[in-house]
């Protein structure tokens, strides 16, 4: 069974987002995610900087045998990447909520506004089954 | 969407709760049991167990058996001796290929092919269309289980289970009427991931028993249940063909790098030879190489590979190599480009990265084949 943490808001494409401080949020991709795409060897990441849209493709993840794109949650910008993942992406299945986190997006407007567009964690829930 | 077809092992998978199913040619198969970086360790070092039930098993029997495999075949089927296998290929008049199999040598009379589980039915055509004589053609591909149990500890996991001598099997040499576990079997020292091992011929009614026997007897060895994740991954690190990538109607097996499995001066030639002799003779317009990314990115198959401001091939087959952690793929290059430390570039998802041409394959055993390796 899939760990869904209660105070995040989450993408209809298993992308999750934390509010960090101000408006700053924080994204990686969910337990079921990591979990349906096995062993994650590479991360693709945006360059710092870049204007990212919700919904849209900001980089992608790697499996062994697969590729998927990275969607962003949010509008905004890139404030930083998770360089520790360029060693070691495994974290991105290890701990896909803390140590494998992707990138950090500063969000156009409020960060209320930006996650009243994303899913609850119930209702996430409900998606993954 | 007509039905997944499963092997008779499938009721097993659900015993592991990571194991995940994909739909590989109209087959319901494991990609894994655990993982694949797991798995693919475990055939490098100790041992895994594949169901390959879904592979092709033809029976060819006749006097003129032999002949007809010395048409249909570019290897040199004369050579084999009752108890020995010999990989090999067959191919178009245009020196396309059909399919790679391996041909088994039962008797002067009688022969068993083993072929890709998604060119059954045209492979079976093929060969129906081109019979001779009094050879008799015959799909067993139902009734047949394979299983394949790999890696250096593989010999003295087997011992465990029969009484036959297997540690003295030589490479591509095989036990028609072996007893495995209690059950009929025939056992070839043959594989395909680069490791020792062999591969077990049963009837699919048996193969449930043996699967559950041969996983407790290599407990102790580290013997894991592995998928077909890894068996592309550690074929890959090996330079193993898959047909669909390495091999296809377009490509043909001295572009592959097979020739030494296409033997252009055997008597009574094959299907192709005038068409492989004249690419030999005119040179090869492509050569398969083995690459590594320079920049950061991992090739994957389909992606196309760029020269002086063009394309010149295109990736095959590539991933993060699990044993060697590096960035590697296969491509067929225009061959001007196929020389070791040719710098190319990968397009990957709209940007070219810069690789080079490197040698292959990427990984070779190191352990002798024998009693088993030690520990």
């Amino acid at each position: 069974m899939s760990e869904v943490r209660e105070h995040l808001a989450y993408s209809e494409e298993h992308e999750w987002a934390e509010a960090v401080e101000g408006q700053i949020v924080r994204i990686g991709i969910t337990d079921y995610a990591q979990s349906l795409l096995g062993d994650i060897v590479f991360v693709e990441f945006p360059e710092p900087g870049t204007s990212v849209s919700a919904g849209e493709s900001m980089g992608s993840i790697e499996s062994v045998k697969t590729v998927s794109e990275l969607y962003s949650p949010v509008t905004g910008k890139v404030l930083k990447v998770n360089g520790l993942l360029l060693d070691q992406p495994e974290l991105v299945n290890g701990e896909p909520y803390e140590g494998g986190w992707i990138v950090e997006v500063e969000v156009e407007g409020s960060v209320e506004e930006a996650f009243g567009k994303l899913l609850s964690a119930e209702k996430y829930k409900a998606i993954i089954g | 969407m007509s039905e997944l077809r499963r092997t008779s092992l499938f009721p097993l998978y659900a015993g592991y709760p990571a194991v995940r199913c994909i739909d590989f040619g109209g087959w319901e198969l494991p990609v894994q049991f655990h993982g694949i970086l797991q798995e693919h360790d475990a055939v490098r070092k100790q041992a895994g167990l594949f169901d390959v039930s879904h592979m092709g098993e033809f029976w060819v029997t006749g006097q003129y058996a032999e002949t007809f495999l010395q048409r249909m075949t570019t290897n040199d089927v004369s050579r084999l001796s009752a108890g020995q296998a010999q990989y090999t290929l067959m191919c178009y008049p245009n020196g396309g290929v059909v399919d790679d199999l391996l041909v088994y040598k039962l008797s002067q009379d009688q022969y068993l092919l083993v072929v890709n589980a998604s060119n059954i039915d045209k492979d079976f055509a093929w060969l129906s269309e081109n019979l001779i004589g009094d050879v008799v053609l015959e799909n067993r591909s139902e009734q047949t289980a394979l299983l394949a149990l790999q890696g250096p500890m593989a010999a003295r996991i087997l011992a465990r289970v029969t009484a036959e001598q297997i540690g003295k099997l030589a490479p591509f040499h095989f036990l028609h009427q072996a007893e495995v576990c209690g059950r009929k079997a025939l056992v070839s020292r043959t594989g395909y991931t680069g490791e020792d091992g062999f591969e077990l011929y049963l009837d699919s009614g048996d193969a449930p028993h043996v699967w559950r026997e041969l996983l407790r007897a290599g407990e102790a060895d580290g013997l894991i249940p592995t998928g077909l994740g890894a068996r592309d991954t550690l074929r890959f690190e090996a330079k193993l063909p898959l047909y669909g990538q390495e091999l296809s109607k377009d490509i043909t097996p001295l572009e592959a790098g097979l020739g030494m499995f296409v033997k252009l001066g055997k008597d009574g030639g094959f299907i192709g030879r005038e068409a492989l002799e004249r690419q030999k003779e005119e040179g090869l317009p492509r050569k398969l190489v083995g690459i590594e990314l320079l920049d950061r990115g991992i090739p994957r198959s389909h992606y196309p590979v760029f020269a002086d401001g063009r394309q010149i091939g295109e990736v095959t087959t590539g991933t993060q190599s699990p044993t060697l952690k590096r960035n590697l793929g296969l491509a067929l290059l225009e061959t001007a480009y196929a020389e070791l430390g040719t710098e190319v570039e990968v397009e990957i998802r709209g940007k070219q990265l810069r690789a080079v041409v490197i040698k292959a394959p990427f990984y070779k055993k190191t352990q002798t084949t024998g009693e088993g390796a030690k520990p």
